[in-house]
C-alpha cells in the first residue's frame, strides 16, 4: 500500500464528487427559471440513489469476478471482502478504489439528465437512473474496467469516453426518442434563465475533471501529471476551438459557447488523458471545440429536442475522444497503453472503432427499452399542464425564486 | 391636471427625472417594464441557435401635474430622452380628475 497513492486518489474522488453541483449549475442555469430546482434535484438526488446502490449491488456488477466478458458476478455483493486491503496489483485501499468508481457511476446518469430536462416525471426519472446504472452503466463498466470483453480486446478508455460519454450520449439520444420535444418547442424561445450559474458550473466541472482524468493512473506519479496536464489543455484549447467556429458562424463569442466548449473538451480528452501527450492533447480539444459546436446544431437539423446538448457534447465528443485516443495513443506516454495510427499502429485505431459502434449500440438500444418500461410503469413524462408550471411547483411543491 | 406616462429607454431615467424636478414636478412613480414598438425587440444566440426576443426593457415613469406647467413638463422629457434612434420611446397624456392625499385628505392641485 502507497500513502500518497491513497491520498491522491481519495482527493480525486472528492473533486469526482464536487462535480455533481458543478453539473447540476451547468444545467441549472440552462433551463427556464420554472425548472431551476427540478434540474438541480436531478444531479443531486442521484448521488443519493447512485450512490447506496452502487455499494449494494453496483459495484459488484461492475468490478466482481468476471462472467464471460459480459457481467461481474455478486461476490462483493453490500461490499463483501471490500476493505482496507489494496486489491492485488494496486497500491490503494480496494475501499479508495470503490470509492473513486462510485463518483463515476453517479455523474453518468446525471449527465444523461439534460437530455430530458423541462419535462420528465421525477419519479420515471429515479427508477429509470437505478434500472440505468444495474443494465447500462455496471456492464459497459465492467466490459472497459472490469475486465471484460472491451478490455480484453484491448480498447483504451482512460477515464470514461465510453464509460461515462458516449454511454450518456447514447442514453440522451433514447429519452429524446422516447419522451419527445418540450411543449411549445420551435413556437416559444427556450433561453437559458441564468448563464452565470452556468458559467459557475462549468468552472467546478473543469476542476473536479481534474480529479475525475489525473485520479484515473490511481497513483501519485508521473502518469497522473500527464493525464492532469493533458486535461488541462483539451479544455483549455476546446474553449477557443468553440469560440472561434461560434464566432465565425454567428457573428459574437459566447460565455455559453466558452463554457460548453471546455466542457467538450473535458469530454473528448477523458478517454485519451492518460494516453496521448500535451501537443496531441491540445489538438484533440481544438477539435472536439468546433465539432461538438457542429454537434449540437445537428439537433435543430434533425428535430430532436436535446434539451440541453448532451447528444452533441458528450456523444459526439466521447466519439470523438475514443477515435482520438486510437490517432494519438503513443507507449511513450503511457507503456500500459498501445500506440495509436500516427504511432504506426492503425489496428488499436479499429479496435477504438469496434468499441465505439458497440458502446452506441448496446447503450442506446438498453436505454430506449428502459426508458418504455418505466413509461408503462409510472409514466416518464409530466403531464402538459404539470409541464407549462414547471417541475419546480409540480414535482417538488417549491419555486426556486421568491421574486 | 394631467397624467403623463412615459416608456422610454432605462438609461435616460436620471435624465428625465431630473428634468422634470426642474420644472417643478416634486414626485413621480417608476416601473420597470417589457414591451416593443418600432424598434422590435433583438436576437439572442444561444449555441448558435437564433431566438427573437420581442420584449426589450423599457421603464414607465407616471407622474401626474397641474395643467400650468404640463407644457413644460412634456418639453423637459422630451429633451431629456431623445436620442434620435427608433426606440426613444412614447408619452402619454391623459386628463386626471381628482387627486386626493392621503394623509390630509386635500384634494386638486394642492394634493399633487
Amino acid at each position: 500500500m502507497n500513502a500518497a497513492d491513497t491520498a491522491f486518489v481519495l482527493i480525486s474522488a472528492g473533486l469526482v464528487m464536487f462535480m455533481m453541483p458543478g453539473l447540476a449549475l451547468f444545467y441549472g442555469g440552462m433551463v427556464r427559471g420554472k425548472n431551476v430546482l427540478g434540474t438541480l434535484m436531478h444531479s443531486m438526488i442521484l448521488l443519493g440513489l447512485v450512490s447506496v446502490l452502487w455499494a449494494v449491488v453496483g459495484y459488484s456488477l461492475s468490478f466482481g469476478e468476471d462472467i464471460g466478458g459480459v457481467i461481474g458476478g455478486l461476490n462483493y455483493f453490500g461490499l463483501a471482502g471490500v476493505g482496507q486491503e489494496p486489491l492485488e496489483g494496486m497500491t490503494i485501499p480496494h475501499l479508495a478504489f470503490m470509492i473513486f468508481q462510485c463518483m463515476f457511476a453517479v455523474i453518468t446518469p446525471a449527465l444523461i439528465t439534460g437530455a430530458f430536462a423541462e419535462r420528465i416525471k421525477f419519479s420515471g426519472f429515479l427508477i429509470f437512473s437505478a434500472l440505468w446504472i444495474i443494465c447500462v452503466y455496471s456492464p459497459m463498466c465492467h466490459w472497459v474496467w472490469g475486465g471484460g470483453w472491451m478490455a480484453k480486446m484491448g480498447a483504451l478508455d482512460f477515464a470514461g469516453g465510453a464509460v461515462v460519454h458516449m454511454s450518456s450520449g447514447a442514453a440522451a439520444l433514447a429519452a429524446t426518442f422516447c419522451l419527445g420535444k418540450r411543449k411549445g418547442y420551435g413556437k416559444e424561445p427556450f433561453i437559458p434563465h441564468n448563464l452565470p450559474l452556468t458559467i459557475l458550473g462549468a468552472g467546478m466541472l473543469w476542476f473536479g475533471w481534474f480529479g475525475f482524468n489525473a485520479g484515473s493512473a490511481l497513483a501519485a506519479n508521473g502518469l497522473a501529471a500527464s493525464a492532469f496536464a493533458a486535461t488541462h489543455m483539451a479544455a483549455a484549447a476546446a474553449a477557443l476551438g468553440w469560440i472561434i467556429v461560434e464566432w465565425m458562424h454567428r457573428g459574437k463569442p459566447t460565455t455559453l459557447g466558452m463554457a460548453s466548449g471546455a466542457v467538450a473538451g473535458l469530454v473528448a480528452i477523458t478517454p485519451a488523458a492518460g494516453f496521448v501527450g500535451v501537443m496531441p492533447a491540445i489538438l484533440i480539444g481544438l477539435i472536439a471545440g468546433g465539432l461538438c459546436y457542429g454537434g449540437v446544431l445537428l439537433k435543430h437539423k434533425f428535430g430532436y429536442d436535446d434539451s440541453l446538448d448532451v447528444v452533441g457534447i458528450h456523444g459526439l465528443g466521447g466519439t470523438w475522444g475514443a477515435l482520438a485516443t486510437g490517432l494519438f495513443a503513443s507507449t511513450a506516454v503511457n507503456p500500459a497503453g498501445a500506440d495509436g495510427l500516427f504511432y504506426g499502429n492503425p489496428g488499436q485505431f479499429m479496435i477504438q472503432l469496434v468499441s465505439v459502434v458497440a458502446t452506441w449500440a448496446f447503450c442506446f438500444i438498453v436505454s430506449y427499452a428502459l426508458y418504455k418500461i418505466v413509461d408503462a410503469i409510472v409514466g416518464i413524462r409530466v403531464s402538459p399542464e404539470d409541464e407549462t408550471k414547471g417541475l419546480d411547483v409540480s414535482q417538488h411543491s417549491e419555486v426556486g425564486y421568491q421574486i | 391636471m394631467k397624467k403623463i406616462e412615459v416608456i422610454t429607454r432605462p438609461f435616460k431615467v436620471d435624465d428625465i427625472k431630473d428634468a422634470l424636478t426642474d420644472v417643478g414636478v416634486k414626485g413621480m412613480t417608476v416601473t420597470e417594464v417589457k414591451g416593443f414598438g418600432r424598434q422590435r425587440g433583438h436576437t439572442e444566440v444561444y449555441r448558435g441557435a437564433e431566438y427573437q426576443v420581442d420584449f426589450l426593457p423599457k421603464v414607465k415613469i407616471e407622474v401626474v401635474v397641474e395643467d400650468a406647467i404640463t407644457a413644460d413638463c412634456l418639453r423637459a422629457i422630451q429633451d431629456a430622452a431623445r436620442t434620435g434612434e427608433v426606440g426613444d420611446g412614447k408619452i402619454f397624456v391623459s386628463s386626471v380628475e381628482e387627486v386626493i392625499r392621503i394623509r390630509t385628505g386635500e384634494t386638486g392641485d394642492s394634493a399633487i
